[in-house]
């Protein structure tokens, strides 16, 4: 029997295993030394797992008493998760090196971290969802606050870990509340409890619940830690912020929706609704006084979050599918976003002012068009890959009966569209200036050529999104019956 | 030549992409490589597209020459000419080189400029031609990021708060058509605009309370404004036109003439394959709303137009009356209407275009479009003289032009709808005449005084030879209308045939539920 458990959450051992080991061998050996390696090693091991997850996964398994669910939703996550954190660390290897941030613990955090996502998407249980998550925050308190002689990112560290800890207390809060009227604090159990009666109680804990994964997805109202975290932290770390664990949130808030609540669609799809509004409006709207690219980034990361929860707010399966499309393609989009703003310097110091950007593309075509590709994939206009990610939100939510969902949806990306544009304008349009020098290296031209090129082609009959509709749709059904 | 269409649609692509892959350098050797480049990409794509007009059967109303691809998310790659576009294709692909030609005197990021060109000529092409929502959505939003650039990097000095104007507008319209496009996919369980088209697919016309207000036609009535915001900014119509004067002022001659001459059309051809044919019923009930900004547009633009400064600012405000006279004519649904409809979009292609070449051609001289910075011009250029004498005339829509056809045809089929409303719209020919010819006489009529022209040049045996074709067009069709009447007629009398059949079975069904 715990064989066959242990089977089934197999990549997280090793993953964590990994992570211990390199632990222990570095600090007794090289430290700092051994980081580069390290890196790689790290981020070649994400990329085996999640290879690994995607060829080797079937059906849907049940481990330890139903606290660890390995079905296809799960799967599908955990390989976007997978790859996007192996992308990022990538990326973050020669920026860190530069600075004198490339510490041994920052590949293991984060590979911590990502055991941490891995089990929240997983999670068949209250407490399994608790530990993952705790073990993701507090992974990722430390890497906000990696440069300790910097007050920014001591700030972003404690802000983060302050307000990180609020939101579990909520969702701890939440918790309990179900467990008392559920008498379980398992989700097979919940959705059996919630099926016969819904009680004031159980209500209450559902609010609760959500409020925290609002939190962790940073959806409006609860999304003011992010600018400042975005923009305290390092790059490569704020890069990180905004792939993977929102990845990991949005899919631990549809599997406690669907396989907890699945019931009761009707009492949390209007909450999520409203997220998903204030989000897009608030994304666009705080976006524009915005003249910091890190800052920006943590807007346009809030009003996307929206989009994908107005996936999730239809309550169908083909709106967790449109999520997971939404997700995936959001990864990616932010990405080469990311390699770009990581290349921003002008004589070796971080620039991260987007009026610098002035006259880029005379003097860097291709870097300029690639970021030209990205800027109008993030506000969804045709032919870029981002508009067939919004086109199938809008689609669920009209599907699921929110017309007027889809209709402010489309609006907040008309309003949204002006930042984007704004840095299109400073790249083509801008006046001569002092300008930016920072190289590409390698990894970082692969990421940001390669995520732009997939935006722009990506959508070509052919091609048809790289095979992730009929993924998604899977993923999607194993989660809503 | 079973992909013709797509082969006509992607051909500038290829050069674009040529200009891009292959094409290294800034030097003069460099920069007439890219303009020659284009200039060859855009006449074989003219000539490739003389075999679709070749092909074309005007006595089929249905979809010709159709491509089929399997698409993600049950949509599909779709392309098809009827008798509605199929003229718009020939216009686009006739009037890129003469855009082309036009900006050989351009010398900042010349490559570039050529690309954008390339690239917006293959998504105007896919305009007219997908047979699927989601595709000619594709094709109808992505024309905003060559035409943001085009205005942005090449236009005036206030270009930054044109090309955000312009872009921002006509999103704000468009993405509502998108979730439009959604329901419709979600009623009829299709985007294929073929079967969409067929009479048997219709939406509910049913009465919907909305935010307290009963809709009358119901879905129908809301999908049509959804679709109206869209093409009514692109068209423009009166209210939402104002992005029109800025965009024109500010884009480099070459991008006004494909606003004017290509872009535009884009709402009317909406209006005709979309709004009219799929909803009926919303159609008729906003029918007489459209009409009245028609006139409204007419008269009013036409009376703003006769104050303006600047040159490009009056004929695009001419560009907004002239369009009033083809949402006038669509909106009639008759015969006459819709055909002098197209007719007037179609003539208003090469006459607008014509006229934004006419104020290139001194502005490349002069650098400034203030009328009263001209006067007497035709002392020293009698031949500019003479064509933009034709061209004024044409735009006034003088009998003997295609002007008079496209207008004549519009007020016919408005006079047997509602005399009222022909009768205001009449006396903006009269307004145009006195715009037009006013401007001429003040840019080129009397005594050569102002000391900055007194060295000024007659055309250039290049700038003639752009005009040639217009005016050969022009004249053309101004005798001789059939090439484009023959074309459309089968097609328009097929539509306006549906279009009644669905609105006497709406009122048929009013009819039962009143009694």
């Amino acid at each position: 029997m715990i064989a066959a458990d242990l089977q089934i959450v197999l990549p997280e051992i090793v993953l964590a295993v990994y992570a211990m080991a390199a632990l222990l061998v570095a600090v007794y050996t090289t430290k700092d030394g051994m980081a580069p390696l390290l890196t790689w090693a790290t981020s070649g091991l994400f990329v085996l797992m999640g290879v690994w997850i995607a060829i080797n996964g079937n059906g849907t398994n049940v481990a330890f008493g139903g606290m660890f669910v390995d079905d296809g939703f799960a799967r599908f996550s955990k390989v976007v998760i997978l790859l996007s954190a192996a992308a990022i660390l990538l990326m973050s290897e020669a920026y860190m090196q530069r600075r004198d941030l490339l510490r041994f613990e920052y590949p293991l955090l984060l590979a911590l971290a990502v055991v941490g996502m891995m089990v929240m998407v997983s999670a068949g249980d209250l407490m399994a969802l608790y530990m993952g998550l705790e073990l993701q925050s507090l992974a990722l308190y430390v890497v906000a606050a990696l440069r300790r002689d910097s007050v920014k990112s001591t700030e972003a560290g404690l802000k983060y870990f302050v307000l990180g800890a609020l939101s579990s207390g909520l969702l701890l809060y939440g918790a309990s509340l179900t467990y008392g009227f559920a008498g379980t604090t398992l989700f097979s159990g919940i959705i059996k409890a919630v099926s016969t009666d819904v009680s004031l109680g159980l209500l209450f804990g559902l609010v609760f619940l959500i409020a925290g994964f609002a939190f962790k997805v940073s959806a409006a109202p609860f999304h003011m830690w992010t600018p400042d975290v975005y923009e305290g932290s390092p790059t490569p770390v704020t890069a990180f912020f905004a792939t993977a664990p929102k990845v990991a949130a949005i899919a631990l808030f549809a599997r406690v929706v669907h396989d907890a609540f699945g019931g009761v669609v009707g009492d949390w799809q209007q909450i999520v609704a409203l997220l998903s509004v204030a989000s897009m409006f608030l994304g666009a709207i705080a976006a524009i006084g915005q003249t910091n690219i890190k800052r920006l980034m943590a807007y346009s990361s809030i009003a996307h979050m929206g989009f994908a929860l107005m996936g999730l707010a239809a309550g169908t399966a083909f709106g967790v599918q449109a999520m997971l499309i939404y997700m995936a393609i959001y990864v990616v989009m932010n990405i080469g976003t990311f390699a770009f703003i990581l290349s921003m310097e002008r004589d070796g110091d971080v620039v991260t002012d987007i009026t610098a950007l002035k006259s880029y593309s005379t003097k860097e075509p291709l870097r300029a068009l690639a970021m030209l590709v990205l800027m109008f994939s993030l506000a969804g206009v045709p032919p870029m890959v981002g508009f067939f990610g919004k086109f199938y939100v809008l689609r669920a939510a009209y599907e699921g009966g929110h017309a007027w969902l889809a209709v402010a949806g489309v609006i907040a990306s008309v309003i949204g569209a002006f930042y984007y544009l704004r840095i299109v304008y400073y790249m083509y349009f801008g006046e001569e200036t002092e300008g930016l020098n920072g190289k590409l290296s390698p990894v970082l031209w692969v990421a940001c050529m390669g995520s732009a090129l997939v935006l722009a082609i990506g959508w070509l009959p052919g091609i048809n999104l790289f095979g992730i509709e009929p993924a998604a749709a899977a993923a999607a059904a194993t989660l809503v019956n | 030549m079973g992909n013709l269409l797509s082969l006509t649609t992607f051909i500038p692509l290829v050069g674009a992409a040529i200009l891009a892959l292959f094409l290294r350098g800034n030097d003069e050797a460099a920069q007439r490589n890219a303009k020659w480049v284009a200039l060859a990409t855009t006449v074989a794509t003219f000539i490739v597209s003389l075999f679709i007009y070749g092909q074309f059967d005007p006595s089929n109303t249905g979809f010709q020459m159709v491509e089929e691809r399997e698409w993600l998310l049950g949509l599909q790659y779709k392309m098809g000419v009827d008798g509605i576009s199929v003229l718009f294709v020939m216009l686009t692909t006739f009037l890129m080189p003469l855009v082309i030609a036009s900006c050989w005197t351009v010398e900042s990021r010349v490559k570039e400029y050529m690309i954008a060109f390339l690239i917006l000529e293959t998504l105007m092409l896919g305009v007219f031609m997908a047979l699927d929502l989601v595709l000619f959505y594709l094709f109808f939003e992505a024309g905003l990021i060559p035409m943001f650039l085009i205005i942005g990097i090449w236009g005036g000095v206030n270009r930054i708060y044109a090309s955000f104007k312009f872009f921002l507008y006509t999103f704000l319209g468009s993405v509502l058509m998108l979730v439009a496009m959604v329901a419709m996919f979600y009623h009829a369980g299709t985007t294929d605009i073929e079967v969409l088209l067929s009479p048997d697919v219709t939406f509910a016309s049913d009465p919907l309370t909305v935010l307290g207000l009963n809709v009358m036609g119901g879905a129908q009535t809301l999908m049509w404004i959804a679709f109206f915001a869209s093409f009514a900014v692109k068209m423009p119509m009166w209210p939402v036109h104002t992005w029109l004067p800025d965009a024109h002022v500010q884009a480099p001659t070459a991008g006004s003439v494909v606003l004017a001459a290509i872009l535009l059309k884009m709402g009317g051809y909406g209006f005709l394959r979309f709004s009219l044919p799929m909803f009926p019923v919303g159609s008729e009930v906003m029918g007489p709303l459209v009409l009245w900004l028609s006139v409204i547009a007419i008269v009013y633009t036409s009376l703003v137009a006769l104050v303006q400064e600047d040159m490009k600012k009056l004929i695009a405000y001419s560009s907004v009356a002239h369009m009033g006279y083809v949402t006038m004519g669509i909106f009639a649904v008759n015969q006459q209407g819709i055909d002098g409809a197209i007719f007037q979009m179609i003539s208003h292609g090469f006459i607008s275009g014509a006229l934004f070449l006419c104020v290139g051609v001194i502005y490349d001289r002069m650098h400034t479009r203030e009328i009263d910075a001209y006067g007497g011009l035709v002392n020293r250029m009698p031949a500019y003289a003479l064509i933009f004498m034709f061209f004024t005339m044409a735009n006034v829509g003088l009998p003997g032009t295609s002007g008079f056809v496209g207008e004549f045809l519009t007020l016919m089929g408005i006079f047997q709808v509602n005399t009222w409303i022909a009768v205001i719209a009449t006396t903006g020919v009269i307004l145009s005449a006195a715009y037009a010819l006013w401007l001429y006489r003040r840019v080129v009529m009397g005594d050569l005084i102002k000391e900055s022209l007194k060295t000024i040049s007659d055309m250039t045996t290049r700038e003639r030879a752009i005009f040639a074709p217009l005016v050969f067009m022009t004249l053309l069709l101004g005798v001789y209308p059939a090439p484009v009447l023959d074309a459309i007629g089968p097609s328009v009398e097929a539509l306006v045939a549906n279009y009644e059949t669905a609105v006497q079975t709406y009122e048929a069904a009013n009819q039962l539920a009143a009694n």
